[in-house]
């Protein structure tokens, strides 16, 4: 198979960034689409060019470390999956391949289709965990939690943090990535007791890194690896709004 | 240089209690003014971080992910083992500690392995307290299921994602911390040299990955936990930029290195389906709970799997083990698909591989338990090759999977460099020849919560008072130019070939020589052979794109040169001991098939010193004591 690929190509984080078009050929159908990336990049070496950056590392959907935009759709075509896990199959043979970075105001442009996504490793440190002691606990057993909610709270807890659905949202928003982490944790009985002050300060958080509001338009769980729903986000809202009544705000 | 491992005196079960009450301390005020450098943010890296942090020390921790939640810790699917006895079926600390030893091959040290077992209980309560949602009963307690080499229920898992689920417990625990300001994260950072001074370690040179610049960190004590090294055969289960670089690099500076040549091939993976591919993805070994092992009996049988009846097929572990059948050890698994595929009974399109079929599972609990239990790993393995496993079954193939060997550490998980310390897969502490599954996320834990917090105070309570040494010593200044010139050689480099070529050939040199089975005579050629590569390396890599920004050329470039000096140091270390244990097949030391091992002259664990480039490894032994247990041969008969 041969494809023609138009790629977001950007030096630096500083310098201005275009579409440039390649052709790969040599293609087979049970090739990932990173392997094609990788194939188009031996052939920039050979040819002593700076071979385009893309962020990638485990190859098996889990890491959360690939990020392409791919014809239009975060993570390419496909449903429920990872730029790393989508393949050559799924194109036809000949097709032309737009190939972007994620493109969102909290996620500047490092280099080519590398983004920096700082933003939400603090929007965790500002609370997306539990405040337990490293190295102390009690018997695990002693907090039984029923199998439905521990599943829910799976649900929650699976998502890899790829930045998705802040890619795929008209108005940049991480409200699923955020309400993921909310969710995960006040459906335990370990994380209930800190759930209306986490969602504070992680709103709080996501608002000062620029990422925007959420007009409902589920575009972000259409696109999302691990299939979190939107219902999370109803459960964010709800921990906000006790925990910001309770403040009189 | 006598290798001293310092194991306590007592009684094994109270080696580890007894050590903890003599160890000295560090009283707060004290600790703020202590700097400690951890690389590696995976499940040892960064429990080790956040348990610094939260004792008071000054921490900086690095990965070169973008992020400390993408190690790949990440990428564990089946599960973590503790001897917590839920299930009511026999375990304790003792049986999981006899589990250990006897998977390793008597190759590793009965007091390590002890604490492992020991520590094993506390970790499932750290992880519940962080919110890690483990798979419950009906009744809302925890469950269980079985790995392999053992009888007993007691592995710990989250679905399939059982590393994804721990590791953001850890990096929830960092995060704390890094909001607390005790944490400083250098994510997009790799470590490319140890500065040693006067025999310590002192701090550790870097290249920013995004800005190319090379920055110098000093610390009073350092800290890798940077995870193994199974990607130097090019096709394995880990992440494109796995690397042996940070403690390869420490090797250099006097670190000794242990049993290089103990790698495991994991039975279970999906195996090599064209030239192009870059991974070879892991399907779990719980699937072997309910999935059955088999080949055609007869060879060149081009049938597709349904249509071959039930009495031409040979479930040829069930029939070799009868007693654990499809859940032997792995290196045991591993070898027995390739010699079925030797044989010339192998399936799929290139005859290598065998297939894992759910056919009976289905039948017997349903489709939909099946899919409980294994879901998004079937999924996993259809959206790769296009084949659904609930109907066909699946081919899989043994894979490049993890390194029992690594740094040498003593008990305090301290290298031969004082103030250097490896936690995690990057030593070689625990596993022997061969890991158990679901020890490793076990061992990271263990390390980095349990027994790290505890050992480094011990040491740095002799550091008190001293600075961290000043960042333009020219002990920096040489480790940052020497750092500096291989970046430039490689992007200068008048070459013709791309550094992936030289991995890819590499590893198919290691993964003929030196992987399920090994000669003599395979390893000395391929001695020879790593090291015409590596001279052609140097001279012909080719590295376009400049040093000062992010190009991944130069990372790769980086990580093979350290691949290939330690890929013949395998070679060596595979050479030496003749004898077959665990991982390690010699194939002239077999009895009817089976691996023989030889206690008299080899239980041992071989610790490699450097002695400069094209100079011969130096080997020092450290010999191994059984106190509590009897080397026996292993059988799973
Ligand atoms: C696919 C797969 C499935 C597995 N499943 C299981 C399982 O079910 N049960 C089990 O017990 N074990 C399993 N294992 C093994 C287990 O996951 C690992 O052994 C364990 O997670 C290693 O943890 P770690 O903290 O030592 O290293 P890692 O998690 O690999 O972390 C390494 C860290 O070091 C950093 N690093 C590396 N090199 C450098 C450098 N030069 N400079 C700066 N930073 C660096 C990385 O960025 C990363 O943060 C599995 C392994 C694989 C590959
Ligand atoms: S590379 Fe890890 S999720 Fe794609």
């Amino acid at each position: 198979m041969r494809f023609h690929l138009k790629i977001w190509r950007q030096e630096r984080r500083d310098t201005p960034g275009k579409m440039v078009g390649y052709d790969v050929d040599g293609i087979t159908a049970d090739m990932s689409f990173l392997d094609m990336l990788d194939r188009l990049n031996e052939r920039l070496v050979d040819k002593g060019e700076r071979v385009v950056a893309f962020d990638n590392d485990c190859r098996e959907g889990i890491c959360g470390q690939c990020s392409l935009y791919i014809d239009g759709r975060a993570h390419g075509p496909g449903h429920a999956t990872t730029t790393c896990q989508v393949h050559m199959r799924q194109f036809e043979d000949g097709d032309t391949i737009h190939v972007e970075p994620w493109r969102a105001r909290a996620f500047p442009i490092i280099s080519d289709l590398v983004v920096d996504r700082s933003a939400f490793d603090r929007v965790i440190q500002s609370g997306g965990y539990v405040s337990v002691h490293a190295g102390t606990a009690p018997e695990a057993n002693s907090i039984p939690i029923p199998k439905d909610r521990a599943d829910r709270s799976f649900d929650a807890a699976t998502c890899i943090g790829c930045g998705a659905c802040v890619a795929a949202c008209k108005n940049g928003s991480a409200m699923l990535f955020t309400a993921a982490k909310v969710s995960h944790l006040s459906l335990l009985p370990q994380g209930r007791i800190e759930a209306q002050e986490r969602a504070l300060k992680m709103v709080a958080q996501m608002d000062r890194e620029g990422f925007g509001n959420c007009s409902n338009t589920g575009a972000c769980e259409a696109v999302c690896p691990k299939e979190i729903s939107i219902e999370h986000i109803g459960r964010l809202n709800w921990e906000f709004l006790k925990a910001a009544l309770s403040r009189g705000k | 240089m006598r290798l001293d491992a310092k194991i306590p005196d007592g009684p094994l079960p109270d080696k580890w209690s007894l050590h903890k009450s003599r160890i000295r301390l560090v009283n707060p005020a004290n600790k703020r003014h202590l700097k400690i450098i951890v690389v590696g943010s995976g499940l040892a890296g960064a429990s080790a971080a956040a348990s610094f942090g939260e004792a008071g020390y000054r921490v900086d921790c690095f990965c070169f992910q973008d992020s400390p939640r993408r190690a790949h810790s990440i990428a564990a699917q089946g599960g973590i083992n503790a001897a917590k006895n839920y299930q009511n079926d026999g375990d304790n600390v003792h049986r999981l500690f006899q589990d250990t030893i006897k998977g390793g091959d008597y190759r590793s040290r009965e007091a390590n392995v002890y604490r492992l077992a020991e520590l094993s209980t506390s970790i499932i309560d750290q992880a519940v307290a962080q919110g890690v949602p483990f798979a419950r009963e009906y009744g809302g307690l925890l469950a269980n299921r079985s790995f392999g080499g053992v009888q007993v229920q007691r592995t710990f898992y989250a679905r399939g994602q059982t590393g994804q689920q721990l590791l953001l417990g850890s990096y929830g625990a960092l995060s704390r911390q890094i909001r607390s300001g005790t944490v400083t994260m250098h994510p997009r950072s790799e470590m490319l040299d140890l500065v040693v001074v006067d025999g310590q370690a002192r701090g550790i040179v870097v290249r920013n990955l995004e800005t190319g610049e090379i920055e110098r960190y000093a610390a009073h004590a350092v800290v890798l936990a940077t995870g193994g090294y199974g990607k130097i055969y090019y096709l394995s289960t880990l992440a494109m930029g796995c690397n042996a670089t940070a403690i390869w690099r420490a090797h250099k500076r006097g670190a000794l290195f242990a049993n290089p040549s103990f790698n495991q091939i994991h039975p279970t993976c999906i195996p090599v389906l064209g030239d192009s591919q870059s991974k070879l993805t892991l399907m779990s070994e719980s699937l072997r709970n309910d999935g059955r092992i088999w080949v055609p009996k007869a060879q060149g049988d081009g049938r597709k799997p349904n249509d071959i009846p039930e009495e031409e097929r040979d479930y040829y572990l069930e029939r070799k083990y009868p007693a654990f059948g499809n859940l032997t050890p792995r290196d045991i698994a591993s070898r027995a698909a390739k010699e079925v595929c030797d044989e010339g009974r192998g399936a799929g399109p290139t005859g290598r591989a065998t297939y894992l079929d759910f056919r009976d599972a289905v039948a017997r609990v349903g489709r939909q338990v099946i899919s409980e239990r294994y879901g998004n790993l079937f999924d996993m393995y259809r959206t790769i090759t296009g084949i659904d496993p609930y109907v066909d079954p699946m081919l899989i193939y043994p894979a490049s999977h993890f390194s029992m060997g690594g740094l040498w550490v003593d008990y305090n998980l301290m290298t031969t460099i004082p103030g250097l310390f490896a936690l995690g897969e990057c030593n070689f502490s625990d596993h022997g020849a061969n890991r158990l599954g679901a020890n490793s996320l076990l061992q990271a834990c263990v390390d980095g919560y349990f027994v790290i917090p505890y050992t480094m105070t011990d040491y740095l309570a002799g550091e008190r008072g001293k600075k961290p040494l000043p960042t333009d010593h020219p002990a920096f200044d040489e480790a940052a130019k020497g750092v500096d010139e291989q970046v430039r050689h490689f992007t200068t480099n008048a070459g013709k070939r791309s550094v992936d070529s030289f991995h890819r050939e590499l590893g198919e040199v290691l993964w003929d020589s030196c992987s399920i089975s090994r000669t003599a005579a395979g390893l000395e050629s391929a001695i020879s052979r790593v090291r015409d590569l590596r001279a052609e390396f140097h001279r012909d890599v080719k590295v376009p794109g400049g040093a000062d920004r992010l190009n991944p050329e130069i990372e790769k470039a980086g990580r093979v040169a350290d691949y290939l000096d330690l890929g013949e140091l395998m070679c060596h270390d595979a050479l030496q001991r003749e004898e077959s244990c665990g991982a390690h097949f010699r194939e002239e030391y077999q009895r009817d098939g089976e691996a023989v091992r030889n206690d008299e002259e080899f239980m041992y664990v071989s610790a490699w010193e450097y002695q400069g480039p094209g100079g011969a490894p130096k080997l020092h032994k450290e010999t191994l004591e059984f106190e509590y247990s009897t080397p026996a041969v292993r059988s799973y008969k």
